[in-house]
C-alpha cells in the first residue's frame, strides 16, 4: 500500500495562525462588543456615556484645590491657575473639616497632647490645674489650646487628641475577632462580652464605676443562676437571675456607683451626647443596634416559628408592625413619643433613644432573615436533634442555629449595610449624621457657604468604601463557610 | 416541636406546670400574656399621666378643624380653609404618586440594567456593575440631596429661556431652551411638562368634594373595553390556530383594537398638548417673567422620585439578574432541543420560572420604595409626613395622635402590598404532590 503512494507526510504541519479577524484583540472586540447590531449600539452608547462622564469629571477633578481657607479663595486659585471660567473641585473643605466628618464635635483631649508632647510648656503654664482646672479663666485656656493647635503635629492633634474613639474603634475589631474567626482561643470571647461596657466608658467618659457596676448586675445574675440551678432547674433559676439583676440595676446601681466613686475616684472626662457626630455617630448607632438586634432577632424568629399561639402572634405582630412603617416614623417616635410612653421626668439621652428604636427596626429585619435560614434547613435536622434526645434549647444551640445562622450570613450583612446607610436618617431628629447634619454645619460657615458637591462626594465615598467592603467581606465569608460540595 | 413523653402515672402536681412539656407551653403563654399586659398597661398608664401633666387630651377631633396652611402640590382641590383630614389626604396622595412613579421607573430601569449586566458585552456589563455597586452602597439620602442640588444648581433660570428683541434682531438663540423637542422645560425652580387639554371636554362633577372628570373616565372606559375586546380576539385566534394549525396574523389587528377607539375618542374631544413657554408678541419676543402653560412639576417631587427610582433600580437589577441566573442552564438547553427560538425560550421557559424567583423580592423593593418616600422631608416635599406628621403635628401639638395615625396609614399601605405578594406567591407556588 505504502509503496503506491508518492508522498506521505510523516510529521504534523505547524498550526496556521487564525485569520486576523478571529484572533487577539480583534476577535475579543468582535465577540464581546460588536457581535450584532444591538450589541454594537449598546457598545457605542456605553462608550458615549463613559466619554461624557469623563469629559465632565476629569477636568473638574484635575482642577482640584487642596490648600485654601474658604470657597472664595478656592475659586480665586482655580481662576488664577487654570484661567477664568474653569471649574474645579475645592477639596480644601475636606482637608479642613474632615475631623468633623469623622468625629463630629467630639472634644479633643488637649490635656493629653499637652502632657505628652508639650510637657515643658504645660508645666510652665501650671499643669492640669493651671490650664484645664475649673478655676482657670476661659481665655487662658483658649489661648493655650490655640497655641497647642498651631504647634502640634497631625499625629498629636488627631491620634492623641481623639484617642478615646480611636481606641474604642480598634478594640472593636478585637471584640469581633473571636466571633468571626473560630480558630482564635475561645477565652477571647470574654473580651467581646466586656467590650460594650468598655466602649461605653471610653466614648461617653464619666466614672469607670458606672459600667463596672452595671456589669456586676450580670455577675449577680450568674451567681443567682448557679446557686439555684440544681434546686429549681434552668428556666426558673434563669428567670430569677434576671429579676435579681434588674433589681440590682434599679436599686443598687446608683448607690454602689456613688460609694465606689467616692472611695476610688477614677474616670475620664465625660462627653455629652450632642457632641457625637459624623461617622463616629453612624458607627456607634449602627454597631450597637446590629449587635443588640441579633439576639433579639433570633428570639423573634424562633417566636415566629413557635408552636405557642400567643408567642407566635406577638412575634408576627411586632415584626410586621416594624417592617410596615418607615424608619423615619420610628425615629420621630424616639424623639417625640417616648416622652409620653415613659414615666414622667424620664427623658433620657436622645442617642440612646434612637439606638433603642433602631435596634427594634433592625431586629425585625434580622428576624425575617434568620427565619429564612431556619426555613432553609431540611426537616431531617430537626428530627435528628429530637432523635438524639436534645431538648428545645439544646437543639437550637447545637444543631439548628449554627446552620441557620451560617445560611443567613449574607442576609445579616446586607441588613447591616442597609442599617448603616439608614443611620444618616438620624439627621432628621437633630443628630449630626455625616451626610446632612455635618454638611449642614459646614455650609453654615461663612467660609464654605455655597459649597455643594465636595462634601457630598466625600461622605458618599466613605459610605461606599465601608458598605462595599462589608459586602465583599460577607461574600468571602460565605464562600469560606460553605461546607457542602457542589 | 413535639417531644414524646410517657403517659403520666401519678396525679397532677404543681411542678408539672414547669417540668412537663405537655403543660409547660401553657404556663409560658400565661406568663407571657401576663407580662405583655403588664407592660401595655404600664405604657398606657404613663401616657395618661403624661397627657394630664401636659394638659392634653387624646382625641382625633382636630382632624376636622381648619388646616390653615398651603400645600404646593395638590392632586385634589385643597385650600388653606380645608380640614386637617383633607391635608393628610393630600399628603397621602402625594406619597402614593411619588411611590407609583418611582416604582414604575425603577422597574423599567432595573429590568434593563439587570439584563444588561448579564450581557456578554464587556463594556456594557461593566458599566451596569458600576451603576449597581455605586447606587446601592451609598445612602439613598445622598442621592436625594444630590438630585435636588443638581436640579436647583445646574439648571438654567427661567429668564434664560426668554427671547429678547436683541436676540430676534441678531437671530441668536436664548441661553436655554426646552428639551425633548420643545416639550419639557427644566428650570432651577421647577420642571414644566406639556399639559393635555381638550377642546370639547365632557364636563365633570364633584362627588364628596372630589372632582370627577368625565372625559378621563370615558377614556379609561373605552380603553378597558378595548382590552376586553382584544382578549376575546386573542381567544378566537387561538381557537382558529388549534383548529387549523395556522395562526392568523394578529399584530396590526391587535394594535388597532387596542388603540384606535381611544385615539378616535381623543380626536373627537379635541385633544391637544399645551407646551410650556413664555407668551410672545408678534415679533417672537417673550413677555412676562415666567412660563405660561404646561403643568408645573415641583423639583422636590422630581428629586425625591428620581433618586428613589435610581436607588431602587440598583436593587431590582440584582433581583432580576439573580432570578435569571437561578434558572438552570438545562432549562434553556431543553428548550433549544425542543426547537424553540431564543425569544420563545425566554417567554415560554425562562421567564415563567424566573418570575417566581423575581416577584417576591421585587414587591418587597416596592414596599421599601414606598416607605422611603418618607425621606421627602429632606427636600420638603409635602407627603404624608410633611402634612400630617409635619405641619399639622406642629400646629396642633397632637404628637401622639398624628404619629399613630401616620404609622397606621403606612402600615395599611404595607399590609396591602404584602398581601398582594402573598396572593401572587400562592398563585405561582410549585404544586408539590
Amino acid at each position: 500500500m505504502a509503496d503506491d503512494l508518492i508522498f506521505v507526510r510523516t510529521e504534523m504541519l505547524p498550526p496556521r495562525d487564525p485569520p486576523v479577524a478571529q484572533a487577539g484583540a480583534v476577535r475579543w472586540l468582535r465577540e464581546n462588543r460588536f457581535s450584532g447590531p444591538l450589541n454594537t449600539i449598546l457598545t457605542l452608547l456605553g462608550l458615549l456615556a463613559t466619554a461624557w462622564l469623563l469629559l465632565h469629571l476629569v477636568p473638574w477633578l484635575m482642577h482640584s484645590v487642596w490648600n485654601a481657607n474658604s470657597l472664595t479663595e478656592c475659586r480665586q486659585i482655580i481662576a488664577a491657575t487654570w484661567g477664568e471660567g474653569a471649574s474645579g473641585a475645592c477639596w480644601a473643605v475636606v482637608r479642613e473639616r474632615w475631623p468633623q466628618y469623622v468625629f463630629g464635635f467630639y472634644p479633643q483631649d488637649f490635656a493629653l497632647i499637652a502632657r505628652l508632647s508639650f510637657a515643658d510648656q504645660y508645666a510652665a503654664a501650671g499643669g492640669y490645674e493651671g490650664v484645664f482646672g475649673a478655676a482657670v479663666n476661659g481665655t487662658v485656656r483658649e489661648a493655650f489650646i490655640a497655641d497647642l493647635r498651631a504647634n502640634a503635629g497631625a499625629f498629636d492633634l488627631y491620634v492623641l487628641g481623639y484617642w478615646r474613639p480611636i481606641l474604642a474603634f480598634v478594640l472593636m475589631f478585637g471584640a469581633l475577632a473571636p466571633v468571626l474567626f473560630t480558630a482564635l482561643p475561645r477565652k477571647m470571647i470574654w473580651f467581646s462580652l466586656l467590650y460594650p461596657a468598655l466602649a461605653f466608658w471610653l466614648l461617653w467618659g464619666g466614672t469607670v464605676w458606672t459600667p463596672v457596676v452595671a456589669l456586676m448586675g450580670f455577675g449577680v445574675m450568674a451567681v443567682v443562676f448557679s446557686l439555684l440551678k440544681d434546686r429549681l432547674g434552668v428556666p426558673v433559676s434563669a428567670g430569677l437571675g434576671l429579676v435579681a439583676a434588674t433589681l440590682w440595676w434599679l436599686f443598687a446601681q446608683a448607690p454602689v456607683t456613688g460609694a465606689l466613686q467616692s472611695a476610688l475616684p477614677f474616670g475620664l472626662e465625660s462627653v455629652d451626647s450632642d457632641r457625637f457626630g459624623g461617622f463616629l455617630l453612624s458607627i456607634v448607632i449602627g454597631v450597637t443596634a446590629i449587635s443588640a438586634s441579633l439576639p433579639m432577632g433570633i428570639l423573634l424568629a424562633l417566636g415566629r416559628r413557635s408552636d405557642m399561639l400567643l408567642v407566635r402572634t406577638l412575634s408576627v405582630g411586632f415584626i410586621e408592625f416594624i417592617r410596615g412603617v418607615p424608619l423615619i416614623t420610628l425615629l420621630f417616635t424616639a424623639s417625640l413619643l417616648l416622652q409620653y410612653f415613659l414615666p414622667p421626668g424620664n427623658n433620657f439621652d436622645i442617642i440612646l433613644r434612637v439606638i433603642i428604636l433602631v435596634t427594634f427596626f433592625a431586629a425585625a429585619y434580622i428576624a425575617e432573615v434568620i427565619r429564612g435560614g431556619l426555613a432553609a434547613l431540611p426537616r431531617g435536622q430537626y428530627e435528628a436533634a429530637d432523635a438524639l434526645g436534645l431538648d428545645y434549647w439544646q437543639a437550637q444551640r447545637l444543631i439548628i442555629m449554627p446552620q441557620a445562622l451560617k445560611i443567613s450570613i449574607p442576609g445579616i450583612v446586607s441588613s447591616f449595610i442597609g442599617l448603616f446607610k439608614d443611620t444618616t436618617l438620624v439627621a432628621f431628629v437633630g443628630l449630626m449624621d455625616p451626610l446632612k447634619g455635618i454638611t449642614g454645619v459646614v455650609r453654615a460657615d461663612i467660609d464654605w457657604k455655597g459649597i455643594y458637591w465636595e462634601p457630598y462626594i466625600f461622605a458618599g465615598a466613605l459610605f461606599f468604601l465601608i458598605c462595599f467592603g462589608m459586602s465583599r467581606y460577607s461574600m468571602w465569608l460565605e464562600r469560606r463557610l460553605k461546607t457542602d460540595h457542589r | 416541636m413535639a417531644f414524646a413523653s410517657d403517659a403520666p402515672k401519678d396525679a397532677f402536681r404543681l411542678s408539672m406546670l414547669i417540668y412537663d412539656t405537655r403543660y409547660r407551653s401553657i404556663t409560658i403563654q400565661v406568663i407571657v400574656l401576663f407580662l405583655v399586659l403588664l407592660f401595655l398597661s404600664w405604657l398606657v398608664n404613663n401616657t395618661i399621666i403624661n397627657l394630664e401633666a401636659k394638659d392634653r387630651t387624646f382625641d382625633f377631633g382636630f382632624l376636622f378643624n381648619r388646616a390653615g396652611y398651603d400645600i404646593n402640590q395638590t392632586l385634589i382641590p385643597y385650600t388653606n380653609d380645608s380640614t386637617h383630614l383633607r391635608a393628610a389626604t393630600i399628603g397621602l396622595l402625594n406619597t402614593l404618586l411619588s411611590a407609583l412613579v418611582g416604582c414604575t421607573i425603577a422597574t423599567v430601569l432595573g429590568v434593563v440594567i439587570g439584563v444588561l449586566r448579564l450581557s456578554k458585552n464587556w463594556l456594557v456589563s461593566r458599566l451596569m456593575t458600576l451603576y449597581v455597586e455605586m447606587f446601592r452602597n451609598v445612602p439613598v439620602l445622598l442621592w436625594i440631596l444630590l438630585a435636588a442640588t443638581i436640579l436647583s444648581e445646574t439648571m438654567p433660570e427661567p429668564k434664560d429661556f426668554k427671547v429678547t428683541q436683541a436676540m430676534v434682531d441678531s437671530g441668536a438663540d436664548p441661553a436655554a431652551s426646552n428639551i425633548l423637542f420643545g416639550t419639557v422645560a427644566i428650570t432651577n425652580r421647577s420642571s414644566l411638562i406639556p399639559a393635555p387639554l381638550l377642546e370639547r371636554p365632557l364636563g365633570g362633577m364633584e362627588i364628596a368634594s372630589i372632582p370627577v372628570n368625565f372625559s378621563l373616565l370615558a377614556v379609561l372606559a373605552v380603553f378597558a373595553a378595548s382590552i376586553y375586546a382584544h382578549a376575546r380576539f386573542l381567544r378566537r385566534v387561538k381557537a382558529v390556530q388549534e383548529e387549523t394549525g395556522i395562526r392568523p396574523v394578529t399584530w396590526w389587528k391587535s394594535l388597532a383594537i387596542l388603540f384606535v377607539p381611544v385615539i378616535a375618542l381623543l380626536l373627537a374631544m379635541g385633544f391637544h398638548l399645551e407646551l410650556p413657554g413664555f407668551p410672545t408678541d408678534a415679533n417672537g419676543v417673550s413677555k412676562g417673567f415666567n412660563f405660561k402653560g404646561g403643568i408645573e412639576v415641583l423639583h422636590s417631587f422630581t428629586a425625591l422620585t428620581t433618586a428613589l427610582a435610581l436607588y431602587t433600580a440598583a436593587f431590582i437589577a440584582e433581583i432580576v439578574r439573580s432570578g435569571i441566573m437561578a434558572i438552570s442552564r438545562g432549562q434553556s438547553e431543553a428548550a433549544a432541543a425542543l426547537g424553540l427560538r431564543p425569544g420563545r425560550t425566554m417567554t415560554l421557559v425562562i421567564l415563567p420560572q424566573a418570575l417566581r424567583v423575581i416577584v417576591p423580592p421585587l414587591i418587597s423593593q416596592y414596599l421599601n420604595l414606598t416607605k422611603n418616600t418618607s425621606l421627602a422631608i429632606a427636600v420638603s416635599y409635602m407627603d404624608l409626613r410633611g402634612t400630617l406628621g409635619g405641619i399639622t403635628l406642629n400646629q396642633t401639638g397632637k404628637e401622639l395622635e398624628c404619629m399613630l395615625l401616620m404609622m397606621a396609614i403606612y402600615l395599611v399601605i404595607s399590609l396591602i402590598i404584602s398581601s398582594l405578594m402573598n396572593v401572587f406567591n400562592r398563585a405561582v407556588k410549585l404544586k408539590e404532590r
